[in-house]
């Protein structure tokens, strides 16, 4: 796409400049390095010249202009504060005005230190305030939702939160109320914030008016250490910056990375960090000959793990999680393949399919970067498949709202309702239930061609036949195609090569442990993301070696259990959705804090050989992608077709120990259309209860008006939903629970 | 005069400052005879209001204008079960480290609420580097008559600003206090 920009020639401060028509003149001044003051004006929102703090003087124009709402004209004569003596004495009217109903309580404020209205009243302010009267108050502080609290009077009335739960999330939840001296934020009497990005309206909002539940009083900014990092927490692959007070992390803030998250990051990845040093693992584990699990050296482990493995060799499996870094997923692949010499390796610790194994194989593994935010943005039209982007690529979310808003690309869902998310992305719902994906997919072509992307997420394992017909969707309208995993690592590992190629698959691990799988080496995986069970399989396993952060479920039951580095004490990569290296430094370099790759390194040469570098896919012989069949198992009385995904705040364990975010976390509700809502006798607003063997959970009904019949949605392993089955399950809906 | 040696001369003043008043001063025999002046900067003070409440709010000012970073403080939630000082946030942790004192007194005209204060206390002299940093227990004034321990809640219909303004008195329900007990 070439641009042709008109430019226009302005005079700043006396400099000339050329500068493309339309710019801002906050901008233009910007590039000339002049800062001019402000509060509410934010590159990503559209200007609303609510604070004037920005005010400048324009020659042949009586009255200082608001400096970020004014476009340039050619010709234009602009003056700022360093020139003009009107702009400056504009600039400390406003300032002083600001103040007159400001409480000034900087010491117990936690933005004091890194002020924008500190700073800029000592730059721009007049020192002296000739306000005689009584201070406006308000209790202090409310709860906007758990985590969000706001003190009304600092509220400048910038207006930069509610534009952006307005324009960039889509959750205008919090708006301007009253007018005047009386104006504040506020939240809707019946509706709190609830939003998953609320944590952005609290780094944008330029006094300590927003502050978050979890960072209150704990540091000022002198006190912290501060690293740029890259979020572990799902595929978007967000750029953060995290903060550090004596060891401990104190916070974490969305950072720059334009072509990814922009500015803006999601609550799980600003606020879920306590898990990093809660029940971590101190020293390797060994279980003596009486069956006791027991603290021992890393020597001494090492060795009666290289031991057990040694005996079992090939027939040992290596599942991995979705958590590794770029780093450890080819430590681990090397590990596999060449130290144990086992095919049996997966990163997938969800429901798989082969069909998802050779789709992977053929459409995504080691591919270049062909889909980028950018290209989202461009998009004519993007069809989502087994994606929800609110709750399991958040980023991904707010670029298709934006391209969605601004009238370039338009969204097409196929999902068994119109969700939030894709209402806010101003979506077409192509209406499919788990069993009708396949022919909706198909059919979907009239709405793409060779300007469009398909997203597929991970969920399209789940459905035999999706990823066979997305692919065939993609060759015959050209569309470029984009896989979409949930977890961070997810991507790196594929690329690494832990994809069972001649192998087993993660289902097929956990049914052959015991006979043809004899051991099993297991990094980061939670019991209940399988599906299988996999604490029995450890229970059948002749030998289990676990490389773990914490003490888990598995821990427990392993043989040997190495404890290995969180995030914050390693360097690494993450491969994003787009396959976008995201590197981050060590926080906190702990001395002795040994990464994946690190300790399989270690083992490696206990065992006599050592890990390689090599490229596992240019010589994989990748498997041909063929559907698998279909679910005939019959829909009965009282039952109906399970549809589900994971909330973005779910009850994963690196949410573990924040409990103001998890007050945030939306809470399950059974979906169900009006029909089938009639057929099974469910009431809206009642509760249901939606069971599989031996599998049940309760939550709220509500009758959704469009939703395909015969499909039950719930989320899963979510507040107020233990239920933990993959999309396509059979399962009784009944009236009534507890 | 100039007929005596030099040497003799020298030794003159030797011998007439032997009918001189003395002015060395035995320490620690005599050491409540010589007060500091008062305003000498000594060992810091972290002072209460008049219930008892501290004045304290955590804020770090006084963290942030030490040259010499000897000042470490955590700041910390006041909740209705827990109230340590009025308003909002009291400081939870609060140590000064006299090894790098220099007692420059920065950090008392920093700090807003005259919440730290300087004592005339000099002896600043242990045995250990550990007992050398002062934590809040330590610097925390004395209870005077009148006071309460906290923590406890504010005077009754009364605000963080009434504090402030000094516009609180002692508490109704004082801690009894034994002699010896105050450091
Ligand atoms: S709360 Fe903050 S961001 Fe929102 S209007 Fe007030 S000052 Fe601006
Ligand atoms: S969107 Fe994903 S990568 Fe970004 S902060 Fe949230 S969890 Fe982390
Ligand atoms: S007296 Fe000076 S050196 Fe000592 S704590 Fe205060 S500011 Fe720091
Ligand atoms: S002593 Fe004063 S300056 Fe220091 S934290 Fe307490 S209130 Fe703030
Ligand atoms: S920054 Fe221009 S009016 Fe607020």
């Amino acid at each position: 796409m070439t641009v042709t920009t008109q430019t226009v020639t302005v005079t700043v401060d006396g400099v000339v400049v050329e500068v493309p028509a339309g710019t801002l003149i906050i901008r233009v001044a910007e590039m000339l390095g002049t800062a001019i003051p402000r509060f509410c004006d934010h590159p990503l929102l559209d200007p609303v010249a609510a604070c004037r703090m920005c005010l400048v003087e324009i020659e042949g124009q009586g009255k200082p202009q608001p400096s970020c709402a004014v476009t340039v004209s050619d010709g234009m004569v602009i003056k700022t504060q360093h020139t003009s003596e009107m702009a400056e004495k504009a600039q400390a009217g406003v300032m002083e005005f600001l103040l007159i109903n400001h409480p000034l309580d900087c010491p117990i404020c936690d933005k004091g230190g890194e002020c924008p209205l500190q700073n800029q009243a000592m730059t721009n302010g007049q020192g002296e305030t000739r306000f005689e009267g009584t201070k406006r108050t308000f209790p202090k502080p409310i709860n906007v939702s758990a985590q969000v609290l706001l003190d009304r009077e600092r509220c400048v009335s910038c207006a930069r939160c509610t534009r952006f739960a307005d324009q960039i999330a889509g959750d205008p939840f919090i708006e301007l109320l009253e007018r005047g001296a009386k104006q504040q934020v506020g939240t809707s009497e019946d509706q709190p914030f609830d939003s998953y990005f609320s944590g952005n309206t609290i780094q944008i909002c330029p006094v300590g008016a927003l502050t978050s539940a979890k960072y209150r009083f704990r540091s000022r900014p002198f006190d912290l250490i501060s690293t740029p990092t890259a979020c572990e927490h799902c595929a978007s692959g967000c750029a953060l910056r995290t903060d550090v007070r004596r060891s401990t992390v104190m916070r974490r803030l969305a950072w720059d990375a334009p072509e990814v998250n922009e500015e803006w990051n999601c609550d799980k990845g600003r606020f879920a960090f306590p898990y990093t040093s809660e029940g971590r693992l101190t020293h390797p584990l060994v279980r003596d000959e009486a069956g006791n699990l027991g603290p021992a050296s890393w020597p001494e482990a090492l060795r009666v793990a290289a031991a057990g493995l040694a005996g079992i060799g090939k027939s040992t499996a290596v599942l991995t999680g979705g958590r590794v870094t770029v780093e450890d997923a080819k430590a681990y692949a090397s590990f596999a393949r060449e130290v144990l010499g086992t095919n049996d390796v997966d990163f997938r610790a969800r429901a798989v399919s082969n069909e998802e194994t050779a789709f992977l194989a053929n459409h995504v593994a080691n591919k270049p970067m062909d889909v980028t935010y950018g290209d989202l943005e461009a998009a004519k039209s993007v069809l989502l498949v087994s994606f929800e982007p609110e709750d399991e690529s958040p980023i991904v979310f707010l670029r298709l709202r934006k391209a969605a808003l601004s009238g370039t690309t338009k969204v097409f869902a196929v999902a068994p309702y119109t969700s939030a998310g894709l209402a806010k992305m101003k979506g077409t719902l192509l209406a499919a239930g788990p069993r009708e994906e396949v022919s909706v997919i198909a059919s979907a072509a009239s709405h793409l061609s060779g300007d469009s992307v398909i997203l597929v997420g991970e969920r399209a394992a789940q459905t035999p036949g999706a990823l066979t017909a997305v692919a065939e969707l993609a060759a015959k309208t050209g569309a470029k195609l984009a896989w979409i995993p949930r977890r961070a690592g997810d991507r790196g590992a594929l690329d690494a090569g832990l994809l069972p190629i001649d192998g087993r698959n993660t289902s097929e691990i956990v049914s052959a442990t015991g006979s043809a799988v004899k051991g099993l080496v297991i990094g980061g995986v939670s019991p209940e993301d399988v599906d299988g069970d996999l604490l029995s399989a450890i229970d059948k396993a002749q030998f289990v070696v676990s490389l773990e952060t914490r003490h888990t479920e598995i821990t427990a039951e392993a043989d040997v259990v190495l404890p290995v580095a969180v995030v914050t004490e390693k360097a690494g990569t993450f491969r994003n959705w787009e396959g976008r290296d995201r590197s981050f430094a060590a926080v906190i370099p702990t001395p002795g804090a040994l990464s994946d790759a690190d300790v399989l390194g270690e083992l490696a040469r206990e065992l006599g050989k050592s890990l390689s570098v090599s490229d596992f896919w240019a010589s994989a012989t990748k498997p041909a992608l063929k559907a698998d069949a279909a679910s005939t198992e019959s829909v009965g009385n009282g039952q109906a077709v399970l549809s589900t995904w994971r909330h973005l705040l779910d009850k994963g364990s690196l949410q573990s120990g924040e409990p103001y975010l998890a007050a945030t976390a939306r809470v399950a509700v059974v979906r169900v259309s009006p029909a089938t809502a009639q057929k099974l006798n469910l009431v809206d607003g009642g509760t249901a209860t939606v069971s599989c063997c031996g599998n049940s959970a309760s939550a709220p009904l509500i009758v959704t008006a469009g939703m395909t019949d015969d499909v039950v949605w719930l989320p899963a392993n979510s507040e107020g939903s233990s239920l933990n089955l993959p999309s396509g399950c059979v399962v009784e809906v009944s009236q009534g629970g507890n | 005069m100039s007929k005596v040696p030099q040497v003799i001369r020298g030794f003159g003043v030797t011998f007439l400052s032997m009918f001189k008043k003395v002015t060395t001063e035995q320490y620690p025999e005599e050491r409540d005879k010589y007060p500091p002046k008062p305003r000498f900067h000594g060992r810091h003070q972290l002072n209460r209001h008049p219930d008892g409440l501290e004045k304290c709010i955590g804020c770090e000012l006084c963290a942030w204008a030490c040259p010499a970073d000897a000042i470490y403080v955590e700041g910390a939630d006041n909740t209705e079960e827990e109230r340590f000082s009025p308003g909002e946030r009291y400081g939870r942790t609060y140590q000064i480290n006299y090894l790098r004192c220099i007692l420059c007194g920065l950090c008392i005209e920093a700090c807003p609420t005259r919440a730290l204060t300087m004592t005339n206390e000099y002896e600043l002299a242990d045995d250990s580097r550990e007992k050398l940093i002062f934590t809040k227990e330590d610097l925390l004034a004395p209870l005077l008559s009148g006071m309460e321990l906290p923590p406890h809640d504010m005077a009754p219909g009364t605000t963080a600003i009434d504090y402030y303004e000094g516009k609180v008195g002692s508490s109704p329900t004082p801690t009894t206090v034994k002699v010896g007990d105050d450091k």
